[in-house]
């Protein structure tokens, strides 16, 4: 045990990939799913179809097999990327389509006169989903985002079977030179599971924020609705 | 550099091997998940509050934790402790395990969704306790979760390729082995893209249309 804990300075650096990717992938998700997320709530039936091909592509698939093509098969054609940048890719790509059918959902969510109360204030397009709708609709979106951004930290791991050193790369390395099996993967586990817990705060924390600045209460089990919102599988609605 | 057609076809029975693994992994896995599950939840609801929070830390520690080092857990610690299993089996069970945890929370809120009244109505009815669960409680939670366990079952599949990682044949895995022999990756990767695109599509035109048929409102 002590051989493995010795090492904490490895331990260290792949924690600092492992965060740094999680923060790198879940910026650019958030980004995805707000855009593609807006467009699917579009009027024009091909903005909506944008959006359409977009969460069923990359929804679709596997964040590995994502990897693999932006690792493998793309330098053949010419495309090639540091490995940090497709791995960050592959995630944002992957998780911000989950994320889209959650902004929609939470857009379409909001209730309907409030949308036809822009209409009859002479709203713009930017002003109505900027004042009225996202405010609103951002409240519903927090605890699935909060169970996305967990889902892509343990999606993060994928990296090491590409050459990224991180947590779990660092795991398998330290088993291989120590011999100490059960402490090196149980070590990790915990590690993982301490990371996990504080983004865990943090969304708690912003859901609090948030509910309090719409005078919400917060319901004291997660509905149904919720965890199928935040499901790896299909989406909302 | 272009699509090699000829190439393609030739691999395609490669392909096609890895996904009987890709298969297999998901669906026992699956069985796994939702009997586990089930197991888990009911766990949770024992009167000592100890043991209720021992299991929820449990769960919670599983589902908050990747499956790639939970995979190495399960296929190098074990063997350690004297049980040897195949690199399928400890990708299937940890598969299984892993997402258990995600079962039983849907489980949860499938029971929490019964109406109060239900209950209500049991302990008006003087209906034991096995009753109670078997004829009242389960049947109508598990309805409204039949999609939402569809979901996970897509999920799964899609999680399926991270067995590589203890070196199960599955697809990737295939597909990169071919890819490797000729230094070819562009058709062999695509190609394990787009069934998983396929295969998504499909699963989850199927599972909305449970949807429609389970709706409970």
């Amino acid at each position: 045990m002590s051989e493995v804990l010795d090492s904490y300075p490895q331990w260290l650096d792949g924690a600092w990939v492992t965060i740094r990717l999680t923060l790198l992938g879940g910026a650019l998700a958030l980004v995805l799913a707000l855009v593609f997320g807006m467009a699917g709530t579009s009027r024009h039936a091909w903005v909506r179809g944008l959006n359409r091909v977009y969460v069923e592509f990359f929804r679709g698939n596997a964040t590995l097999v994502l990897l693999y093509w932006f690792f493998y098969a793309l330098p053949l054609i010419g495309l090639r990327f540091s490995t940090m940048f497709a791995a960050v890719l592959a995630l944002g790509l992957n998780v911000g389509a989950y994320g889209a059918e959650v902004v929609r959902g939470s857009i379409n969510a909001v209730p309907k006169a409030q949308y036809e109360a822009t209409i009859a204030l002479n709203f713009t397009p930017f002003q109505r989903m900027r004042r009225v709708l996202l405010p609103q609709a951002f409240a519903l979106m927090l605890p699935p985002f909060g169970n996305l951004i967990i889902e892509l930290m343990k999606g993060t791991a994928i990296v090491s079977l590409v050459g990224l050193v991180d947590l779990t790369r660092v795991s398998k390395n330290i088993q291989g030179s120590t011999g100490q099996t059960v402490a090196a993967f149980t070590v990790v586990l915990v590690l993982y599971f301490v990371i996990a817990q504080v983004l865990q705060l943090f969304v708690r924390y912003a859901e609090r924020r948030v509910d309090r600045m719409l005078g919400r209460r917060l319901p004291a089990e997660p509905s149904l609705g919720t965890i199928a919102a935040g499901a790896p599988g299909a989406g909302v609605g | 550099m272009s699509w090699d057609w000829h190439y393609s076809g030739e691999i395609l029975p490669d392909l096609l091997d890895g996904l009987r693994y890709t298969l297999t992994a998901t669906l026992l896995g699956y069985v796994i998940a939702l009997v586990l599950g089930l197991v888990w939840t009911l766990l949770r609801r024992s009167p000592s509050r100890v043991f209720n929070q021992v299991v929820r830390w449990v769960t919670e520690f599983i589902r908050s934790t990747p499956l790639i080092p939970q995979l190495y857990f399960v296929f190098f610690v074990l063997p350690a402790w004297g049980v040897t299993i195949g690199s399928l089996t400890a990708g299937t069970i940890t598969l299984g395990v892993h997402y258990s945890t995600y079962t039983a929370e849907v489980y949860r809120a499938g029971i929490a969704d019964v109406p109060k009244g239900q209950w209500e109505a049991c302990t008006a009815l003087n209906l034991p306790r096995s009753r109670v669960w078997l004829d009242v409680v389960l049947p109508q939670a598990i309805r409204r979760v039949i999609p939402t366990l569809g979901n996970y079952l897509i999920a799964m599949f899609k999680d399926s390729p991270l067995l590589l990682a203890i070196n199960v044949a599955e697809l990737l895995f295939s597909a990169y082995q071919v890819g490797s022999k000729t230094l070819q990756f562009l058709e062999p990767i695509t190609m394990v893209g787009l069934l998983f695109v396929l295969v998504s599509v499909i699963s989850s035109i199927l599972v909305r249309r449970l949807e429609r048929r389970y709706a409970t409102n």
